[in-house]
C-alpha cells in the first residue's frame, strides 16, 4: 500500500512503572552524575555520546540512528508539580491531565471523541494489550482493546454459520441503545455494540498486510508489529496505545533497565522501517513517555519513585533535537532528592494535538499550557 | 419467600461468598438454611478439602513448583478456585491478592507467588493484624517491593510506602516522612541470601530478620515517637480509624457491590455509608477479626439485596463457568489453559499490572475483554457433552420443560437466577419462540438447543454481573 496523503495518526507507547530519566538521557561530563550513581549507572565508556554533554544509556542504539537522521525529539524534564510518587496516582494523571482531582477521561479518549463525534468508526482509537489504559477510557467513546490480532471475535465457537449470523443478530438488537437507560447500562451495550462492530471490520488486517521487515521476538515488538498490520489496512485508527514494561526498577535496575531499553529500541526501529518500506512514515508520530523518573541517588541496588523525566517524540514529521533544559543535578536545587520537572506533560500532549492532529489542545488537556517546536 | 426465591438468594450467596454452586449444591445449602450456610462457609469442616492438589499433582506434578513457568502457576490456582470445597477460603485469598497485589513480572517466581497464596488461603479469613505481619515476612512481598534492599544505611522505600498507600490507611492518612519513618522500622526484615539460580535451579526463599541491618534509632509515625519495629508500625496502623475504613471498604466493593476505583476514595463518598459503618465497627469491635467482619456482611440486607451489584472479575467468570458446566472434575491436559483465561480477559492472576492491583468495576469492561467474557462462557455451555450440561439437560427433561418461554426461563435459573431485564428477555424469547415447543423426543436437538439459548444469556448485559 502506497499513500502519499498526510493523515496524522498518533502512536502511544508508555513506558510503564517509572523509567530512570537521569540513567537514560545521560548528562556524561557531569560528576554528579557518577557521585550520584555509585552502583546503578553507566560507565562512560559504555555511553553512547549524542552531544558534548548528554548521551543515551548503551542499549539505546537503534534510538541514536533515528535521533542521528533527525527523526527523534527528546523533551528534557517533564512533569508536573508535587509529584505523589505513587505510580497509580502519577500515571492517573498522566491520563487524565487532572493532577489536582481524580479525572474521569483520558486524554486520548478526548481525541478520539473529537476526531470522530459521531462514533462513526469504532476503530478510532484502539489498545494493543490486555485491558484499557486510563488515557483511552471515557464514557461513550468506542475503544477497542487487542491483545492478540489473529484471535480477534465474537461468538466464535457457533460452528453453524445461520445460527451464528442469527445469534449475532439478536446480539445486535440487545446491545443496541436505549432511551433513559443507567450511565452502567449504556456503557455496557455501546461496549458490546463496538466489539462487534469492531471485530468484523478488523479480521481483514493480517491478510492485506505484507512486509519484509523482521520484527524481533519481545511482547512490544509484537504490539508494534500488530498496530503495522491494522494501521496498513487503512481501517481509519489514527491513535493507536500500547506499553511496555515494568520500568519499576528498585532493585536489579543493573540488570533489568538495559534489557528493557534493548526490547524498547529495536521494536520502535522495526516498526519505523516497515513505515518507511511502505511509504508511510510521514503520516505517523509516536510518543514515548513513563509517569515520572527516579531518584537521583541510587539505592544500592536500584532506584526509588522521582519526579521529572524524559519523553520522546519520534518520526519522519519531528524536528529531532533536544527540547527544553536537563533539570539541575545541584544537591540544592532537588525537591526530596529528585529532578524537578521544569516542563508540563500537558504542553507536550497540546504540541502533539494542535501541531501534530490540527486539533484545538485546550479541551483535551484542560488548559493552555506551552507547546514545543518540534513538528515540522 | 418461596423456594425458588430461597435458591436465587442462596446462589447469590454462594456467587459472591464462592465461585457460584450447581443446583445440588444449592438444594443442600438451602435445606439447612441460610445462617448455617454463612456459618459453613466462615467455618469449612475440616474434611472439606480445599483445592484438589493431590489429584492435580498426580496428572501434573511439574505444577506444584511451576518456578519460571507462570502459566502452570495460574493454572495450579484456578483449579483450586474450581475445585476447592472450602469456597469462602479460597474467594478471601482472591480478596487479599487484588489488594496485596504481587506480581510475577517482577518477582520471576512461582514457587514463592504460590507460597505467598498459600500463606493468604490458611491466614485470610484470620486476624488483620496477624495477615499484615505475615505479609511483612512473606518473601514474594519483600522482593517485590524491595524490603531485602531496605538496609539501616540505605533506605528503601518502596514497601513502608505501600504497607500505608495500598496495603493498609489509603492515600492522603499520612506524611512523607511518616513513610520514611516506617520504612526506617522494617529494617533488616529481609529474605536469606539468594543463591545463584545456576546450576540446581530455584529454592526457597526464607525470611530472616537481620538485626544488625536494622535501624534502631528513635522513629516519629503518625505522631508517636519512639524506637518502632515493624510490628509497633503495624499496631501504630491499626489504632488509625482510616485503616479498617478502607479494608471494609475493600471488602464492600469486592463482595458486596462496586465501588469506584481506589485513587478515587478520598474525594467520593461510599456507595453506602451507613453498611460501611456498620462494618467498620463490628471490624474493630471484633479486633480486627476478619470473620466477624464478613459474618455481619453476609447476614445484612443490604448485602442479600445486592444482587448482581456487580460487573464480575475475570477468575470468577472463568471459576464460576467452569463450576458450574463440571470442568475439571478430572484435571485433563486442558486444565493448563485455565490459568491463562483470565489474563485474555485482563486478570493475569499471580501478575497484577502493578502494586495497586487491577481496576475492578466497570473497567473490567472493553470491547476486547468483553469479547473474552462472552466468547468463554459460550463456548462452554453449548457443549451439551460436559457434565454439569448433561445434568442441566437432564434435569430440565425431568422436570418436564416443554414451551420456549419455559425452556428460556430453566436456562436463566441454571445459570445462577440471572435477572434479566424486561426489554432483554422480550428479545431472547422471541428469538427462543421461533424455535417452536421442546422436543424431548429429539435429545441431542433439544441439548443443542439448551447450550444455544444459554451461549445468548451469557452474552446479555446482565450476566457480566454476578
Amino acid at each position: 500500500m502506497t499513500s502519499t496523503k498526510k493523515d496524522p495518526v498518533i502512536v502511544v507507547l508508555q513506558l510503564t512503572g517509572g523509567n530512570d530519566y537521569f540513567n537514560t538521557v545521560i548528562p556524561y561530563n557531569d560528576s554528579l552524575y557518577y557521585d550520584n550513581r555509585p552502583t546503578i549507572r553507566y560507565e562512560r565508556e559504555d555511553i553512547i555520546p549524542v552531544n558534548d554533554e548528554l548521551g543515551f544509556m548503551p542499549t539505546m542504539g537503534p534510538i541514536k540512528e533515528m535521533f542521528d537522521e533527525g527523526k527523534v525529539a527528546v523533551i528534557h524534564g517533564i512533569g508536573y508539580a508535587d509529584s505523589p510518587r505513587s505510580h497509580f496516582r502519577s500515571m492517573d494523571i498522566w491520563h487524565t491531565c487532572e493532577p489536582d482531582k481524580v479525572g474521569t477521561e483520558g486524554w486520548a479518549g478526548r481525541v478520539a471523541r473529537e476526531l470522530d463525534p459521531n462514533k462513526e468508526n469504532v476503530l478510532t482509537a484502539i489498545n494493543f494489550g490486555h485491558g484499557l489504559p486510563r488515557a483511552l477510557a471515557v464514557p461513550g467513546v468506542p475503544v477497542a482493546a487487542i491483545a492478540d490480532l489473529s484471535t480477534y471475535g465474537l461468538l466464535t465457537g457457533i460452528a453453524d454459520a445461520d445460527q451464528r449470523s442469527k445469534a449475532l443478530d439478536l446480539f445486535s438488537k440487545m446491545y443496541s441503545p436505549t432511551v433513559g437507560g443507567s450511565f452502567v447500562n449504556d456503557y455496557l451495550r455501546s461496549t458490546g455494540t463496538d466489539a462487534m462492530v469492531g471485530a468484523d471490520i478488523v479480521k481483514v488486517a493480517p491478510e492485506r498486510y505484507s512486509s519484509n521487515v523482521e520484527y524481533p521476538n519481545s511482547p512490544i515488538a509484537m504490539h508494534l508489529r500488530d498496530i503495522a498490520q491494522v494501521y496498513m489496512a487503512d481501517l481509519g485508527t489514527k491513535i493507536f496505545y500500547t506499553q511496555h514494561g515494568s520500568f519499576d526498577t528498585h532493585a536489579g535496575e543493573a540488570a533489568a533497565h538495559p534489557v528493557l531499553w534493548k526490547e524498547v529500541s529495536e521494536a520502535v526501529s522495526a516498526f519505523f522501517q516497515d513505515m518507511q518500506e511502505h511509504n508511510t512514515g510521514e503520516n505517523i508520530v509516536m510518543y514515548l513517555f513513563s509517569e515520572f523518573g527516579r531518584r537521583v541517588r541510587d539505592n544500592g541496588s536500584g532506584t526509588d519513585h522521582g519526579a521529572a523525566g524524559a519523553a520522546f517524540v519520534i518520526g519522519d514529521p519531528v524536528k529531532g533535537g533536544f527540547y527544553g533544559e536537563y533539570p539541575s543535578r545541584k544537591a540544592e536545587d532537588l525537591e526530596q532528592g529528585d529532578l524537578v520537572p521544569n516542563y508540563d506533560f500537558r504542553g507536550a500532549y497540546s504540541t502533539i494535538v494542535e501541531d501534530w492532529m490540527g486539533m484545538d489542545a485546550n479541551p483535551i488537556v484542560n488548559g493552555a499550557f506551552p507547546k514545543l517546536d518540534l513538528i515540522k | 419467600m418461596s423456594h425458588k426465591d430461597d435458591l436465587a438468594l442462596m446462589a447469590h450467596l454462594m456467587r459472591r461468598a464462592g465461585f457460584g454452586a450447581n443446583r445440588a449444591e444449592l438444594e443442600r445449602c438451602v435445606a439447612q438454611g441460610y445462617e448455617a450456610t454463612v456459618e459453613e462457609l466462615l467455618n469449612p469442616p475440616v474434611e472439606n478439602e480445599g483445592g484438589k492438589m493431590a489429584l492435580l499433582l498426580r496428572y501434573h506434578p511439574s505444577f506444584l513448583l511451576p518456578g519460571g513457568v507462570p502459566f502452570s502457576g495460574q493454572a495450579n490456582w484456578m483449579y483450586n478456585m474450581v475445585s476447592s470445597d472450602r469456597p469462602l477460603e479460597e474467594k478471601m485469598t482472591l480478596f487479599w491478592h487484588h489488594v496485596f497485589a504481587t506480581g510475577n513480572s517482577k518477582v520471576d517466581n512461582c514457587d514463592q507467588l504460590l507460597e505467598q497464596i498459600d500463606m493468604l488461603r490458611e491466614q485470610g479469613m484470620g486476624n488483620y493484624r496477624d495477615i499484615l505481619i505475615e505479609l511483612s515476612k512473606n518473601p514474594a512481598m519483600i522482593f517485590w517491593l524491595d524490603n531485602n534492599e531496605n538496609h539501616r544505611d540505605a533506605v528503601n522505600e518502596n514497601w513502608g510506602r505501600e504497607l500505608l498507600e495500598l496495603f493498609s490507611m489509603g492515600v492522603s492518612n499520612y506524611t512523607e516522612v511518616d513513610v520514611r519513618e516506617c520504612s526506617r522500622a522494617f529494617t533488616g526484615w529481609t529474605i536469606q541470601a539468594k543463591l545463584p539460580r545456576a546450576p540446581y535451579g530455584r529454592y526457597p526463599w526464607k525470611f530472616t530478620y537481620n538485626e544488625a541491618d536494622h535501624d534502631f534509632g528513635e522513629k516519629t509515625f503518625l505522631g508517636r515517637t519512639g524506637n518502632f519495629n515493624g510490628e509497633d508500625i503495624i499496631d501504630i496502623i491499626l489504632e488509625e480509624p482510616a485503616t479498617s475504613r478502607f479494608i471494609c471498604r475493600h471488602l464492600y466493593n469486592f463482595f458486596v457491590a462496586d465501588e469506584p476505583q481506589v485513587p478515587a476514595w478520598t474525594i467520593e463518598p461510599a456507595r453506602d455509608e451507613d453498611a460501611l459503618e456498620e462494618m467498620m465497627d463490628v471490624f474493630e469491635q471484633s479486633g480486627f477479626e476478619m470473620k466477624a467482619v464478613l459474618r455481619h456482611m453476609f447476614l445484612s440486607q443490604w448485602f442479600k439485596d445486592a444482587r448482581y451489584q456487580k460487573i464480575k472479575s475475570p477468575a470468577e467468570v472463568v471459576a464460576g463457568t467452569l463450576r458450574m458446566v463440571g470442568l475439571f472434575e478430572n484435571p485433563d491436559p486442558g486444565v493448563l489453559n485455565i490459568g491463562k483465561e483470565p489474563t485474555y480477559m485482563g486478570q493475569s492472576i499471580l501478575d497484577p499490572p502493578s502494586v495497586e492491583g487491577w481496576h475492578t468495576g466497570l473497567e473490567w469492561i472493553n470491547s476486547g475483554a468483553l469479547l473474552a467474557r462472552i466468547n468463554f462462557v459460550a463456548d462452554r455451555v453449548s457443549n451439551p457433552e460436559l457434565p454439569g450440561m448433561r445434568d442441566i439437560i437432564d434435569n430440565m427433561q425431568a422436570e418436564g420443560v416443554a414451551t420456549a418461554d419455559h425452556l428460556l426461563d430453566a436456562c436463566t435459573d441454571y445459570m445462577g437466577f440471572v435477572e434479566l431485564s424486561e426489554e432483554t428477555r422480550g428479545q431472547l424469547a422471541e428469538h427462543v419462540r421461533a424455535g417452536g415447543d421442546v422436543d424431548w423426543s429429539n435429545r441431542t436437538a433439544t441439548a443443542t438447543r439448551v447450550g444455544e439459548t444459554m451461549a445468548l444469556i451469557s452474552a446479555t448485559t446482565e450476566f457480566q454481573f454476578g
